[in-house]
């Protein structure tokens, strides 16, 4: 029931996608077919895998990056009010500061170099993992902190046993949010400053006005990032949820 | 304040011990707070609810060090630790739960534990799949395993229904008595601590000091009638002489 009904949806997206094209035209609507076949060109010449790679690379870099700085930042403001003051209206600054304005600036200051552009898309999800994870980070309990420090539990094991799996919900809605975010605020950057990758191809086909290429490419990269969410991050998710009583 | 180990017995001489209240004033806690614990001895700090005996076992275990006075653990001061509440980590099995709090404990003792405490069947359960009686149980199982110089137990057995407490009070006396632990448990019920200790600390109200002490004769014994009473008039003697 649940795989026949998404099946459903998925060929209702295709036939509107079909039914989209014949009224706007195979130039502006190419065809679910010509997309398909533009693909397999891609495959086969092995264009596609080496864009998709060096995407890949940088979502995840700059997403290691940023959850990493992001998790300590929200649990040293999360646990101390004066952390919290002190940091606060860099936060609040950092996460208002649109996308583009920071890459611009990461390239303009640093050059159009490979550290610039990962700089650019960590910074763009780092205050985001560090509101969440500050949630989570004031929500500790501190019974358990005790218990730990009586039992003098070592700092490895507070943070393995205690620390993070009372973050880890926070953590989950971080990755979730901060993978597409991520994904999408390096095209960006790929586009304005790289030789390489899924944005700068998308560039290429824009200037050629080739709509095709554009479908083809973002189709791929959405396959990508939904066996990533399938095959990565829902098992690690039951996984660490194992221990939650099952609903009856 | 000072905090040491390095006696063999428990020695705690708290002279003062206060809080800053919400409103902007002073409460204090305890005052005068002083008694000794033998090796290996059972004792048992009575009092009403609320005079401080929480406050008392946090600076006993070093989790609160603003105070005045000092306190001597005995021997290494390895603490083992039974919460009011049973504090596991719930994604944690219990196995897991009782490893982390005692990573030198070996197989054998374990398993000892586990049978002793009638959780032979559930160490590979979570505490969410367990009833507060067994939580308390892994937790009473984790403080042994740590084979602590000092052992405290606060109210281990509250909000549990009265079969059960005596059960499990029962279990706990067998275990005292077989591993020698220097054991200090907090309790409002007399009858509790008439069971499991060897000497009895009555607490006065709050500011908390210790009012006398009675010692039980043949501890974790079966008491007859007549020794009860004589222990029960014993103890209304000593803080009856308190209040005067």
């Amino acid at each position: 029931m649940n795989v026949a009904s998404r099946l459903f949806s998925l060929i209702v997206l295709v036939a509107a996608w079909y039914a989209g094209s014949e009224i706007a035209g195979q130039r502006m609507m190419p065809g679910p077919q010509t997309v398909g076949l533009a693909l397999w060109a891609e495959a086969q010449s092995g264009a596609l895998a080496f864009h998709l790679g060096a995407t890949l690379a940088r979502v995840a870099i700059a997403f290691v990056i940023a959850m990493a700085i992001g998790t300590a930042l929200g649990v040293w403001m999360g646990r101390s009010r004066l952390a919290d003051r002190l940091a606060d209206p860099w936060l609040v600054a950092l996460l208002n500061l649109p996308a583009l304005v920071i890459i611009v600036l990461a390239y303009v200051w640093a050059g159009l170099t490979e550290t610039a552009a990962i700089v650019a898309v960590a910074l763009n999800k780092l205050p985001n993992a560090t509101v969440t994870v500050r949630e989570g980070a004031r929500s500790l309990d501190r019974q358990l902190d005790e218990m730990a420090q009586v039992f003098l539990m070592s700092r490895w094991v507070r943070l393995r046993h205690v620390l993070i799996p009372q973050l880890a919900p926070y953590l989950a809605a971080a990755t979730r949010s901060g993978l597409s975010l991520v994904w999408k605020i390096v095209l960006i950057v790929e586009l304005l400053g790289r030789p390489n990758g899924v944005g700068f191809e998308i560039g290429i086909a824009f200037q050629l006005f080739d709509v095709t290429r554009i479908l083809a490419y973002a189709i791929a990269f959405v396959l990508v990032m939904l066996a990533i969410e399938t095959f990565l991050v829902q098992p690690i998710e039951r996984h660490v949820s194992r221990w939650r009583p099952k609903a009856a | 304040m000072s905090h040491a180990g390095g006696l063999r017995q428990l020695d705690v001489s708290i002279k003062r011990k206060s809080y800053r209240s919400a409103a902007g004033g002073t409460i204090e806690v305890l005052r005068d707070m002083a008694f000794t614990l033998k090796a290996g001895a059972v004792g048992a700090l009575v009092g009403p609810s609320g005079c401080g005996k929480t406050t008392l076992l946090r600076i006993i275990t070093g989790l609160d060090a603003d105070y005045t006075g000092t306190v001597h653990l005995p021997d290494h001061g390895k603490l083992g630790m039974v919460f009011q509440e049973p504090r596991l980590l719930p994604w944690r099995t219990l196995e897991q739960n009782v490893r982390l709090g005692a990573p030198e404990a070996t197989d054998a003792d374990l398993d000892a534990l586990f049978v002793a405490l009638g959780l032979a069947g559930h160490r590979h359960h979570f505490p969410g799949e367990l009833s507060l009686g067994q939580a308390r149980r892994v937790a009473l199982a984790r403080a042994f395993a740590v084979r602590p110089d000092l052992l405290v137990l606060d109210e281990p057995f509250v909000s549990l229904d009265a079969a059960l407490a005596k059960h499990l009070q029962d279990e706990l006396a067998a275990l005292v008595t077989s591993r020698h632990v220097t054991t200090l448990i907090v309790t409002h019920s007399i009858d509790e601590a008439i069971g499991l200790a060897d000497r009895l600390f009555l607490l006065s109200a709050s500011p908390a000091r210790v009012v006398g002490e009675v010692p039980i004769p043949r501890p974790r014994a079966p008491h007859t009638a007549e020794e009860l009473a004589k222990i029960r008039g014993e103890i209304a003697r000593v803080s009856g002489k308190a209040s005067q």
